[in-house]
């Protein structure tokens, strides 16, 4: 399991792997916020955690379909399914993979775009920690919407279409856990359920994930 | 009388929907007719509503049968998985629309109703809020049937997402709670009695949710039969073909 | 490790394509599957390797003895010759791709880029590949596309040679590989029109025709 998550993370990194284009399109999110907005900077900093929190979940979707496709067109899905792996195994390592390639630079990346935004100094822990804890539950949700839409052939608009409403409940939580930190108010308890939702889509997800994986392939 | 698995032969579900859908067309179209003039025309106004509050009748029903269509296709997806019995799944594809078409009742009759009585068409309160992502979940899932050619495959992925959709559909309704508390009132009909609405508007509105009842199972009855019709086709032109 | 097949009906797109199919593959033993195109060879091939289910009948094995090569290749462009042999060996849990790079002769492309090989090479790295999944029964289909005349034999020579250390194989192929191999055409298996009321597995659904 652990030599496809490392060449999982190989293929990501090299030449047209799109590692970074997820975080390009954050920023540029974040950029045009402004623009649409206005500039005025008390509006930016008391919706600066909700656009984040947006903009991490959209950067997430955008790379949900490369997660099964290029396996699916170059027939190293079927060959996966006849290896030793199970296939629980393989879709938790793709989400793990896509999370490392997607989830964690965007993390990373947001306290940045808050300065662009001019979130206020008591919210960067919560919105990183936030981030932190609920980007997994993207990329796990991601993965099954990847494995449902894989043999289409114009599966990308589907993709967002079944995975966004998926998305709510993390949104929700994280996005306030992060509103709640900029306004210094306390979040622990968004923060715990966030926690929660996170934790029960890793523990089950992927047992819907390799099911309908399967269903896929035949 | 053999077992209950006996109607999900599709020769039998179709024999035996033939016999029993027109006696639950006729109970549907009475009940509701009866329910809805007696709702509109024979209660009194509402000292603080006025006569807005009838449109109680249409709203309340159609948002009660919206969640419980998702609730069937729930049941039905997990017969299909563990059972396969291939009506099980052609009900719930043929439910999917008919939900949709209640969700989206009892969204407008709730805009115009929340029109006069809170100012706004809209507002982002949690059973608004909710109704809206179930359409959405709704959308998925008929959206999902639809692209997919192999009809077996298709019914397995809906179920799957049916069922994992289900629970997200439940995890998004505490969400919303938690997120706003809102302005709609409470359940109309509950066993407590304070919040409940008064009798003279209770008798045609239990009326009203057993007539879109009655009217959701002929809906059904009558879709699911056109899927195996539609079903058998394919498989009659595929024989053909192969022959 | 034998594999047995018994009364196995196939189908493609919920339409039966195969029915009847009766055989058993020995260790030492390779099966060659003849047949025009679009018969089913490759559903059943997928069907015996368990990526898809059997309308009815059994396939007697264990799914961890096969070793499952299809049209394509499974190859990452962007991975090096020996990078994508090392990655499946890892799976497979197997020390070594020597053998296998020698075996189809890869050993001067080891740090090529799998997107830099002709169509004959990439096809050579992928049955490469079977050498290092370790695995007894070979489960091959069409193996020989885009194979020039040396690479054929350099393919049948692994084939014998894995035969000899008590695999086998069952392979689809249209050209003759030279190997004591049975072969068993499935042309007269084809599915029957009145036979397959139940295209919906089992008599439950023949309802619906």
């Amino acid at each position: 399991m652990i030599a496809l998550l490392v060449r999982d993370m190989k293929l990501a990194m090299r030449a047209g792997g799109g590692f970074g284009l997820g975080l390009a399109f954050f920023l540029i999110v974040t950029v045009l916020v402004p623009f649409g907005v206005g500039p005025e900077s008390g509006l930016l900093s008391k919706i600066a955690p909700g656009i984040l929190w947006l903009g991490a979940l959209l950067a997430c979707l955008l790379s949900l379909d490369r997660i099964f496709a290029l396996d699916w067109e170059d027939g190293s899905l079927d060959l996966l399914a006849t290896s030793p792996l199970p296939m629980e195994g393989v879709v938790t390592i793709k989400a793990l993979a896509h999370w490392l390639t997607t989830g964690l630079p965007l993390c990373l990346a947001a306290p940045l775009f808050g300065l662009l935004l001019s979130l206020p100094d008591t919210g960067y822990v919560w919105l990183v920690l936030s981030l932190v804890i609920g980007t997994p539950a993207l990329s796990v949700v991601g993965t099954f919407g990847a494995a449902l839409t894989v043999g289409l052939k114009r599966g990308g608009l589907l993709l967002s279409l079944l995975v966004l409403p998926l998305y709510v409940p993390t949104l929700i939580f994280g996005a306030e856990v992060a509103r709640r930190g900029a306004l210094g108010m306390d979040a622990m308890t968004p923060l715990l359920m966030l926690g929660g939702i996170t934790a029960g889509t890793i523990a089950l997800l992927p047992f819907a994930s390799a099911l309908v994986l399967r269903v896929n392939l035949r | 009388m053999g077992s209950i698995w006996e109607y999900a032969n599709p020769v039998k579900f179709v024999r035996t929907s033939e016999i029993v859908l027109p006696w639950v067309s006729v109970i549907a179209m009475v009940t509701l007719v009866v329910g809805l003039v007696w709702g509109f025309f024979f209660t009194p106004d509402d000292y603080r509503q006025g006569s807005t509050v009838k449109i109680i009748y249409l709203h309340v029903p159609a948002a009660l049968m919206a969640i419980n269509v998702w609730f069937m296709m729930l049941v039905t997806s997990l017969i299909w998985l563990i059972r396969r019995h291939h009506v099980s799944a052609l009900a719930a594809k043929a439910a999917a629309p008919v939900g949709i078409i209640m969700t989206v009742i009892a969204l407008v009759t709730g805009a115009i109703w929340g029109q006069p009585m809170w100012g706004t068409w809209w507002a982002w309160d949690p059973r608004l809020t909710s109704f809206l992502i179930l359409f959405l979940f709704y959308l998925g899932y008929i959206a999902l049937w639809e692209a997919i050619d192999n009809p077996d495959t298709a019914a397995d992925l809906t179920a799957v997402l049916c069922i994992v959709g289900s629970v997200f559909a439940v995890l998004s309704r505490y969400a919303v709670n938690f997120w706003n508390q809102g302005l709609h009132q409470g359940a109309s009909l509950s066993l407590d009695k304070e919040e409940n609405v008064a009798d003279v508007f209770s008798t045609p509105l239990y009326i009203c949710m057993v007539g879109f009842g009655f009217l959701f199972i002929a809906l059904v009855f009558l879709r699911t039969r056109t899927e195996i019709h539609k079903r058998r086709t394919k498989a009659l032109l595929a024989r053909e073909r192969l022959g | 490790m034998t594999l047995t097949v018994s009364d196995l009906t196939i189908s493609r797109g919920g339409i039966p394509v195969l029915e009847g199919l009766n055989f058993s593959l020995e260790p030492g033993g390779a099966l060659v599957l003849r047949g025009p195109n679009g018969v089913g060879k490759t559903t059943l091939l997928r069907t015996v390797a368990g990526l898809q289910p059997a309308v009815a009948g059994t396939v007697e094995c264990d799914p961890e003895s096969i070793a499952y090569a299809a049209h394509s290749d499974g190859l990452k462009g962007m991975l090096t010759v020996s990078e994508n042999l090392h990655f499946w060996a890892d799976i497979f849990g197997t020390k070594g791709i020597d053998a296998a790079l020698k075996g189809f002769d890869l050993e001067g492309l080891v740090d090529r880029p799998a997107s830099a090989l002709s169509a004959g090479q990439k096809r050579r790295l992928g049955l490469a590949r079977l050498l290092v999944t370790g695995r007894p029964i070979w489960i091959l289909d069409e193996p020989t596309v885009s194979l020039d005349v040396a690479s054929v034999e350099m393919f049948a020579d692994a084939v014998r040679a894995h035969l000899a250390a008590g695999g086998s194989a069952l392979i689809a192929t249209h050209i003759d590989l030279g190997l004591e191999a049975e072969v068993f055409d499935v042309g007269p298996y084809r599915a029957k029109p009145e036979n397959s009321t139940d295209a919906f597995s089992g008599s439950f659904d023949e309802g619906f025709l």
